[in-house]
């Protein structure tokens, strides 16, 4: 059994003509911080969608655990353990912050009962239900969100909208978590906060994170690798300060 | 009293039918004119099941389950295909799917239109006033009905994953929501209770033809507008209103002849002041 949670060989995709991600390897460890970064437009919010099902790759393929998940649905993909958050949050607006997680926990094998057991409100049904919620609270508590759970999504500010998009995704059970720009619009001290909260869930909850990340410091604080793509290709790759110094990525980033 | 018990029967009837509308619209954002056409499935389901076994208990519990499953059906073989599909290719199969079940059901039961003995369960007079016990049981089961479908959307896993598939398919994809077996449901659910709605229609005009779902389908399409479309309390809403107006315009003499014009006129009035409807949810574009 090898140690690595995610691996992608030659992932790649077309649209059309153009080449938009091109042989991109990752090597996700158990329990890896991981970052993928690059330019705007460098294909890493595509990456994100290839692994999740939402784009099929046109070259490639990608594995969880040893298991090849490549043609697998969204839902599917999810189910096998990797879940994520959205560039622009997409959170259920007009339900309760609880509803949101609950919404995410009700696939699981440990919380799913009929809907006949739902209609008729049998004993599963009482017992489920309450395992839910606090399971739901459980994780709302991680992210100091239990006061607010019955409020409307759409009420919270947008760094709390944040936390609970990463508690909704953590609510599916991940064994692999992607964060696509977990830290934008947030000010430094909801950033500095972040970096605990995903430090805490790794352990926690025992996962691997593969975050996208334009805030340097965040990622060089916080990754223990990095990708660096440029224009759908692999531009640098290993240990985040080695490769974030790279001549080629300081070039990439600031032009010249 | 008599005309408001009346109204509010007709309009638990609409309620039900509306409910399939809304919630499918809400789901699967899809106009489901076949709708109308269950209530004529399960009319003439009751009808064959009454003849064939006379007992009226079987026959509405078969009505039940053949209408269950023929929205299932309907969704797998017609709708299902098109997800993703443009609306307009899926509102004209919906009407495509409408003009089969009407001409099936022609081509077995012939186009006159049969009468149905449903057992009668007499009068009984309350305050003074003679109410028909079905105008009751009507008024009761549709509200037990509508009843244990809001807590059922509201208080159950399958419920929470209906409305997080209306908000938003694509999340709650990744979420791991099965958003086509969550569409399945939403049809079942539409067309069981299609199908009470059919048999509670019959008791009050004990006649069916192929066509019979039409105009009640469209009257409780333009409830569920009424109400708000996509929105279940306003589905109820717009049904019991548009049910009430039609029983007292009816009872009115001098305005008698116009209570189609008149629904379909608030209608047009609704969609002017509030296009949402009375309870629809104003969907903001974030900029």
């Amino acid at each position: 059994m090898s140690d690595l949670v995610l691996e992608t060989k030659n992932l790649g995709i077309t649209f059309g003509g153009l080449k938009a991600v091109q042989d991109v390897n990752l090597k996700v460890k158990k329990n890896e911080l991981y970052g993928l970064v690059g330019p705007n437009g460098a294909g890493k919010t595509t990456v994100f969608n290839m692994l999740t099902g939402v784009y099929q790759p046109t070259t490639g393929t990608f594995y969880l655990d040893g298991e090849e998940l490549k043609g697998k649905s969204q839902e599917q993909i999810n189910h096998k353990g990797i879940a994520r958050t959205f560039q622009n949050i997409r959170l259920f607006n007009n339900m309760s912050v609880i509803r949101n997680v609950l919404v995410a926990l009700h696939n699981q094998p440990e919380f799913k009962y009929s809907p006949f057991a739902g209609m008729f409100h049998t004993p599963k049904y009482y017992d489920t239900e309450v395992r839910m919620r606090d399971k739901a609270k459980e994780i709302l508590r991680v992210f100091g969100l239990e006061k607010e759970r019955n409020n409307l999504a759409c009420n919270l500010s947008y760094g709390t909208q944040r936390k609970l998009e990463i508690a909704r995704a953590l609510a599916t059970n991940p064994k692999l978590l992607l964060l696509d720009e977990p830290a934008a619009g947030m000010n430094p001290n909801e950033t500095a906060e972040l970096m605990e909260i995903v430090r805490f869930i790794r352990d926690e909850f025992n996962l691997s994170v593969l975050l996208i990340e334009h805030d340097m410091r965040f990622v060089s604080g916080l990754c223990d690798e990095v990708t660096v793509l440029n224009f759908g290709t692999t531009l640098a790759q290993g240990d985040t300060k080695t490769a974030l110094n790279d001549p080629e990525v300081i070039k990439a980033y600031i032009g010249g | 009293m008599i005309i408001i018990a009346d109204g509010l029967s007709l309009g638990a009837i609409y309620a039900l039918i509306a409910l399939g509308y809304t919630m499918v619209y809400g789901i699967a954002k899809m106009l489901n004119f076949a709708h109308g056409d269950i209530i004529m499935v399960g009319a003439y389901v009751i009808l064959t099941t009454l003849q064939m076994t006379g007992n009226p208990y079987i026959a509405i519990a078969a009505s039940i389950v053949v209408c269950t499953v023929a929205g299932i059906v309907i969704e797998r073989l017609a709708y299902k295909p098109l997800r993703g599909a443009s609306p307009l290719a899926v509102l004209i199969t919906a009407i495509g799917v409408s003009f089969l079940l009407q001409s099936v059901a022609q081509l077995i039961y012939g186009s006159k239109s049969q009468a149905i003995a449903l057992p009668d369960f007499g009068k009984i007079t309350i305050a003074g006033n003679h109410i028909a016990v079905s105008t009751l049981i009507t008024l009761i089961v549709g509200g037990i009905i509508m009843a244990g479908l809001t807590v059922f959307v509201k208080k159950t896993s399958t419920g929470r994953a209906m409305q997080a598939v209306s908000e938003d398919r694509g999340a709650a994809l990744l979420m791991g929501v099965n958003v086509n077996r969550i569409i399945m449901i939403t049809f079942a659910i539409g067309s069981a209770l299609a199908a009470f709605a059919s048999l509670f229609y019959l008791m009050q005009i004990p006649s069916i033809t192929p066509t019979l779902g039409s105009m009640p389908g469209i009257k409780a399409f333009t409830a569920a507008v009424i109400g708000g479309i996509g929105s279940i309390p306003g589905a109820m809403l717009g049904g019991v209103l548009l049910g009430l107006i039609e029983k007292v315009c009816l009872s009115i003499p001098a305005i008698s002849p116009y209570t189609t014009a008149i629904e379909f006129g608030l209608l047009i009035i609704i969609l002017l002041v509030k296009p949402i409807g009375i309870l629809g949810k104003q969907r903001r574009e974030k900029v």
